[in-house]
């Protein structure tokens, strides 16, 4: 153990559904005090299960989750140190923003001037001043999110969970929100468990990431880890852009392509093991001559297949014969030369960025 | 809200539609408009006008049989709305909240057979019962209980609609926010349901005041509600007198289907 | 409600993987106390009384007509076959069927109408208006049939007048208008909710692919309405083939349906065992129709 207990943490939890469904498969993690902790991975990965299980809304067939310490067993979701932002943001219809915030510390018997006090706070943290004697129904979907916000946080939880809070929203209101969130997290303090399928979104607001799959951790760590170092093929896919190819290891920190270029990159299986070499687009060089390129990184041969222009950046395909092909994206910028179907290139890429996963 | 193209017929369709939907309209509502009219004709011969009196009403208000009637048919709709409801509605909760349960998918058919069970057939049945277990002498109290079986279902179905619309994560939010069970059913199901309670009520209460063929099985000497009364009297002869009490329980009927709509109103506007 | 010995026993075996299942079972329970008194109350006045109908259909008739606990036999459910019960069996069955189809021909199109104006407000209102008959008191709307055919009632003399009917009451086709017009709403309803559901953009798509209305229409909107035409179609017909208040206030002896003959012998023919068993194959029947509605998977009403 550190010397700071973990905020919340999951021992070997798994959850059944039935006989056959396996929602959650024998996950261990561990969200650390104070973090902006985010769950990614596609529909269906057991991310929300392992949310809601968390906030005591289901329990796990095995395993144990403890929060701050505090075995947590079936304890129901009243008796937990932790509020929820819901994906439909469940906001109750039947009373105005003002009794919705309220309504936790209600629940706990608080006196009421102190009710008023803490809701005024709220609404100003999430900045809906003037909207306390609004109903659900009135409020924009943005709306409705602060407010969802501002219900979960007046009661001061030990941990946030938000389950999929912005998916509703456009793409706009979506990333500011991102950042107003990252803000008011920074400001309360709190962890926050944020789970959501958008990669992008997971990458800009988190501190760590948990990418599940299939009921299963692929890999936990930093952001940039996971993005630089994917672990798995999974993440590598999953995560961002990135292009494959077939390879086998030479040995330690060597490999060779389909078409026997021997490139240096990150390995950690045996040699002979085959594997697939995973590249990020925009880590990827062009030079029209080996020469051109700087010493000790590694340098492949191609010609452009394909060029796409795509405002920013232009993203070409570089055909590397039996090898494959990789795909580069190069910033736009006036100095930058311009490829053109059929131009001999060299792709020049550092050993880091490419990664040898087991296939 | 626009509707789409493809439900819009071509003009010679269009005005047979309109034509078939106004003729229906007028077969529901003339007889019971010429009921209506009636009862307010001073002829003592139903079929003639006889200038606009008040006198059937009179003559209805001053028989006592028809007022104990009456008050028998409130008091048990009352009653019976009241337990069916509580019942019905928790009944509806179980199904739609505890997937599973020992004996749930039995439980689920056992509800629905009062709704589509011929009312002779319930009445027989309940006669049978009532006469041979002596449990209950037949009256009052047999006519209620018999009344609450088939409406238990008819709440239960109605409830049960209302669960469906409501988003399961509200009861989730309630109990992230502390609220334990009864809180979060107090403060949050019940009222998000309660227009569908309040209907299944309403509509407990119009089949109680409606039941002709259960009731006239199942009463004991003495205790009879108003329609069977009435059918007792419509039977024997047609007098105005009758068109006046039929006036009277339209009205009710009226009372009960326009309060039914604005709780009905009243839950789109929460949604 | 989760009590406070609840809670510190959750604590304290909280390192048992079988947690969940005790959780579980503890949910179960809860659901089945809530259904509880609503199961107890049908089970004893709903399930009992129809094994006690069934029961009594093998009894034999005492003098005054109640079953007596003794010499079981299959007299009733043999009388099913005589004639007379036959002949009252094929009236009523032809006259909820024919029921059914006019029920049917008639409310599909209003339905239609009603469910394809295009304003809410305006199908809000008709549908008001149809509510309005439906939930008035059936006995007071036979009633009122009752008045219209007799003698002096004006459908009566326009018949006169025009020389094309005569006193309709107490007749045969007096029952069947009485049937239609009792139970034509349970038709419309459910007609108007699948229709009022629909997705009108794939009556568009099938317009736009089939070219002609007509086949869109038999392509489309019937096949989808199809629920709302099965459920209609069982509320209408079940309710009809028991009828008794229709037959009792507009009908005559030749106009005895099953309903009527099931009262007479708990009345007048003193015959409970008879009943019983009359009451039984009603029920079977009910049965089979609602079984075959579920197996046509229409389970929306």
């Amino acid at each position: 153990m550190t010397d700071s207990i973990a905020a919340v943490s999951l021992h070997g939890v798994t959850k059944r559904f039935g006989e056959d469904v396996v929602a959650v498969d024998d996950v261990d993690l561990e969200i650390r005090d104070g973090e902006f902790f985010s769950l990614l991975g596609p529909s269906g990965c057991g991310k929300t299960t392992t949310l809601r299980m968390i906030a005591g809304l289901e329990f796990p067939t095995d395993g144990s989750i403890e929060i701050y310490g505090e075995e947590m067993g079936i304890s129901p979701p009243n008796k937990r140190p932790v509020n929820t932002v819901f994906q439909s943001y469940a906001l109750f219809p039947h009373m105005n923003v003002e009794d919705n915030i309220g309504f936790g510390l209600r629940m706990q018997k608080i006196d009421p001037a102190e009710i008023r006090t803490k809701v005024g706070e709220a609404i100003e943290l999430v900045q809906m001043t003037g909207m306390e004697k609004r109903r659900p129904n009135a409020l924009s979907g943005g709306q409705q999110q602060r407010v969802a916000l501002a219900r979960a946080l007046v009661n001061r939880p030990k941990v946030l969970l938000l389950d999929e809070p912005l998916g509703a929203l456009d793409l706009k209101l979506r990333q500011t929100m991102q950042l107003e969130l990252k803000d008011i997290q920074s400001e309360v303090g709190i962890s926050f468990v944020y789970v959501t399928h958008d990669q992008e979104e997971a990458l800009t607001m988190s501190d760590r990431i948990a990418v599940m799959n299939e009921g299963r951790m692929e890999q936990v760590g930093r952001s940039e880890d996971i993005y630089d170092s994917p672990g798995s093929l999974f993440v590598a896919g999953f995560v961002g852009d990135m292009c494959f190819l077939t390879a086998e290891v030479v040995e330690a920190g060597a490999v060779r392509l389909s078409g026997g270029e021997i490139v240096r990159a990150r390995t950690s299986d045996a040699a002979g093991t085959s594997v697939t070499l995973a590249l990020r687009p925009e880590m990827l060089h062009l030079y029209a001559e080996a020469s051109e390129a700087p010493s000790g990184r590694n340098a492949v041969k191609g010609s452009i297949a394909r060029s796409v222009f795509n405002g920013g950046t232009m993203f070409y395909e570089v055909d590397i014969g039996a090898g494959g092909s990789f795909d580069v994206r190069v910033e736009n910028k006036p100095s930058m030369r311009r490829w053109d179907m059929g131009d001999s290139v060299v792709v020049d890429f550092h050993p880091e960025a490419a990664t040898a996963l087991a296939q | 809200m626009t509707l789409h193209q493809g439900a819009v017929a071509r003009p010679w369709v269009e005005r047979i539609l309109a034509i078939n939907g106004w003729f229906v309209f007028a077969f529901l509502y003339l007889p019971i408009m010429v009921v209506v009219v009636f009862s307010f004709s001073g002829s003592s011969n139903v079929g003639i006008w006889g200038g606009f009196s008040l006198r059937w009403y009179d003559q209805m208000l001053g028989n006592q049989q028809l007022m104990n009637a009456l008050k028998n048919s409130i008091v048990i709709a009352l009653w019976s709305t009241v337990i069916a409801t509580v019942l019905g509605t928790a009944a509806a909760l179980s199904l739609d909240r505890y997937r599973r349960w020992v004996g749930r998918g039995a439980f689920d058919g056992l509800l629905y057979l009062p709704i589509i069970i011929p009312d002779v057939t319930m009445a027989v049945m309940l006669l049978l019962w009532f006469t041979q277990t002596g449990l209950v002498p037949l009256g009052r109290t047999s006519i209620t209980l018999a009344h609450i079986a088939f409406n238990i279902s008819f709440v239960a179905i109605v409830v049960r609609a209302r669960l469906a619309h409501m988003d399961p994560e509200m009861e989730d939010a309630a109990a992230d926010l502390y609220a334990g069970r009864w809180q979060a059913f107090r403060r949050v199901t019940l009222p998000l349901i309660l227009p569908g309670v309040l209907g299944g009520a309403l509509l407990a209460l119009t089949l109680s005041l409606d039941d002709v063929v259960i009731t006239s099985f199942v009463q004991g000497p003495g205790a009879t509600t108003l329609p069977v009364y009435v059918f007792g009297l419509i039977r024997r002869s047609v007098t105005p007198e009758i068109n006046a009490v039929s006036t009277f329980m339209i009205a009710i009927s009226m009372v009960l289907v326009l309060g039914s709509l604005g709780f009905q109103r009243r839950s789109e506007k929460d949604d | 409600m989760t009590t406070l010995k609840e809670r510190k026993g959750a604590q304290q075996e909280s390192s048992n993987p079988k947690l969940e299942r005790s959780a579980r079972r503890r949910e179960s329970w809860r659901g089945f106390f809530h259904a509880a008194p609503a199961y107890v109350y049908l089970t004893v006045f709903f399930t009992l009384p129809l094994l006690i109908v069934f029961v009594f259909s093998f009894a034999s008739r005492s003098r005054t007509g109640r079953p007596e606990l003794e010499g079981w036999n299959l007299d009733s459910w043999a009388r099913l076959g005589e004639p007379l019960v036959r002949t009252i069996v094929v009236r009523s069955f032809t006259m909820a069927i024919f029921n059914t189809l006019l029920c049917l021909l008639i409310a599909y199109p209003f339905a239609y109408w009603i469910a394809t104006r295009a304003r809410q407000s305006t199908r809000t209102l008709l549908l008001v208006a149809v509510l309005i008959p439906f939930w008035s008191n059936f006995l007071v709307r036979t009633y009122a049939w009752r008045m219209l055919l007799d003698s002096d009632g004006y459908i009566t003399q326009i018949g006169e007048f025009t020389g094309l009917w005569g006193r309709m009451l107490f007749t045969a086709p007096a029952v069947f208008i009485g049937l239609v017009y009792g139970y034509l709403p349970f038709m419309v309803l459910p007609l108007y909710a699948a229709l009022e559901r629909m997705d009108w953009s794939l009556v568009e798509a099938g317009r736009d692919l089939f070219a002609s209305g007509p086949k869109a229409f038999r392509k489309i909107t019937l096949p989808l309405s199809k629920p709302g035409i099965i459920a209609g179609s069982i509320l209408v017909f079940i309710p009809s083939l028991g009828a008794y208040v229709t037959p009792d206030i507009l009908g005559g002896a030749k106009t005895t349906l099953l309903g009527n003959y099931i009262v007479t012998q708990f009345g007048s023919a003193r015959n409970w065992p008879f009943g019983s068993a009359l009451s039984g194959a009603i029920l079977f029947v009910m049965l089979l129709a609602t079984v075959a509605y579920f197996r046509t998977g229409g389970r929306t009403v």
